[in-house]
């Protein structure tokens, strides 16, 4: 048996590796996201944001963007015959989970990277809300990421692909877009970051995380089953 | 054999909704604020708490199908769920004619439960398209139980959630079923409660019933068509 440490780098470096080589997700979920700040922009007829509106096309564009990664997550594995490997490997198979949600992870913060600082310039009066609000996207992308890998996972094994993945997230996601908007609002004010129940909502996030990372690791075993 | 007990029950459920039914009509008081309208009380509060409940039985029949791989539990988890989302649909609309008569529109925001049940209702509705997409049937059933369970995990954190977006000063009409309200207007709630409990338990039991005898016949019928072959024994309902 392999270690489950090293099965979880080795699987996780092959993700990065394979996106890095065909750039398949990255550059979409970017480009998406910029070309919706544009779409906001026109469809407001706002060319500055503040409060529950920033907060909103910005988490509604966030999560738009996830989708498309998360749409693409196990499309490898699944046409290149990677869940067989997974089978055959001997490996515990929540490693796969793990890794994969990693994955997510580290997409959804490059994706940020780029389309935070980009709001930003493109909405936002100062970027003094910047700092604080990269704790509400961490854990935000945690939430997402064990949710999109789960339902990814199921989803790829389906007919209906990439009608599944927006269509089951989406409420799933409910509670998370909720709490993490309810973080960001203040946030986002006018005359400086507040804080008005960020320390609430970011326990919201946290148990929301908690909850589906257990969900997830526990079902996950079933999914690979064949 | 799931028809046994069935007409027992059917006729348990009808002698429960008529006590009910009559018990909010004649027994229970006129509420002074809202008047008449607040009979839908005892329709939509027993709606919703046995759909609620119905998804989370839903989700433990799954976990009873994960552990025990038994395609039994799958439909029973998949019935239970089926007769939830309708009784979601008597909730929303039950919901919206009360919102319409005590707060003068169809629709609020800002009454964290309805929109909760409204969020969760829409989760459970994905749960058609999710399962039918998926071909092969013991994977079809496997996913469907993972839907299930993460779905139930789901129902409590969403209420959470949902109510504390809300302004905490908001003033709950209906917060306490039970603590604010009278023994004649608990009763009859209680009475409703019941058989709003054994519309589903009958509900469900009869479309068991109805799946695994086609799916009975389903089987027959193949074995007449491939002579020489015998007729399975597998008892589970199929859910198609």
């Amino acid at each position: 048996m392999t270690p489950s440490r090293v099965a979880f780098a080795a699987i996780l470096a092959k993700d990065l590796r394979s996106e890095l080589r065909t750039l398949q997700s990255l550059p979409a979920m970017a480009l998406f996201a910029v070309t919706t700040f544009i779409i906001f922009r026109f469809g407001l007829d706002r060319t500055s944001l503040s409060g529950s509106l920033a907060s909103g096309v910005l988490w509604a564009t966030l999560l738009f963007a996830a989708v498309l990664g998360i749409n693409r997550l196990f499309v490898a594995e699944r046409e290149e015959g990677g869940f067989d490997a997974i089978r055959l490997a001997p490996i515990d198979r929540s490693v796969l989970f793990a890794a994969k949600a990693a994955a997510l992870i580290i997409y959804l913060a490059a994706l940020e990277l780029v389309a935070v600082p980009i709001f930003a310039l493109f909405f936002l009066d100062s970027v003094a809300a910047l700092g604080p609000l990269v704790s509400v996207l961490l854990l935000a992308d945690l939430g997402l990421a064990v949710v999109g890998t789960l339902i990814s996972s199921m989803a790829v094994n389906s007919r209906a692909r990439d009608l599944l993945v927006p269509l089951v997230l989406l409420p799933l996601v409910v509670p998370l877009m909720i709490a993490a908007s309810g973080a960001t609002e203040p946030l986002l004010v006018v005359g400086g970051p507040g804080y008005h129940r960020f320390g609430t909502w970011l326990m919201v996030l946290g148990l929301y995380d908690l909850i589906f990372a257990l969900v997830g690791w526990a079902v996950f075993d079933f999914l690979l089953e064949d | 054999m799931y028809g046994k007990g069935l007409r027992p029950l059917s006729i348990a459920t009808v002698v429960a909704f008529a006590v009910g039914f009559s018990l909010v009509f004649f027994y229970a008081p006129l509420e002074a604020d809202q008047g008449f309208i607040q009979k839908i009380f005892y329709l939509h509060v027993p709606l919703a708490s046995t759909a609620l409940i119905g998804f989370i039985v839903g989700g433990i029949f799954a976990i009873a199908h994960l552990r025990t791989d038994n395609p039994k539990w799958d439909a029973y988890s998949y019935v239970a769920i089926h007769i939830s989302v309708i009784f979601g649909v008597g909730v929303l609309i039950t919901g919206a004619i009360w919102a319409k008569a005590s707060w003068g529109h169809w629709w609020v925001w800002d009454e964290p439960t309805l929109v909760s049940f409204l969020i969760v209702f829409l989760l459970y509705c994905t749960y058609y398209p999710f399962r039918y997409a998926i071909e092969d049937r013991d994977r079809q059933a496997r996913y469907a139980s993972v839907f299930a369970v993460t779905a139930g995990a789901f129902v409590p954190l969403n209420f959470l959630a949902v109510r504390m977006a809300q302004s905490l000063v908001h003033p709950r009409v209906f917060a306490t079923s039970e603590g604010g309200l009278p023994g004649s207007m608990l009763l009859t709630f209680l009475v409703c409660w019941a058989a709003v409990a054994l519309l589903w338990v009958t509900l469900v039991k009869f479309e068991l019933t109805a799946k695994s005898a086609s799916g009975q016949l389903k089987r027959l019928r193949r074995a007449l068509d491939a002579p020489g072959r015998a007729p399975s024994s597998r008892i589970a309902p199929e859910v198609s």
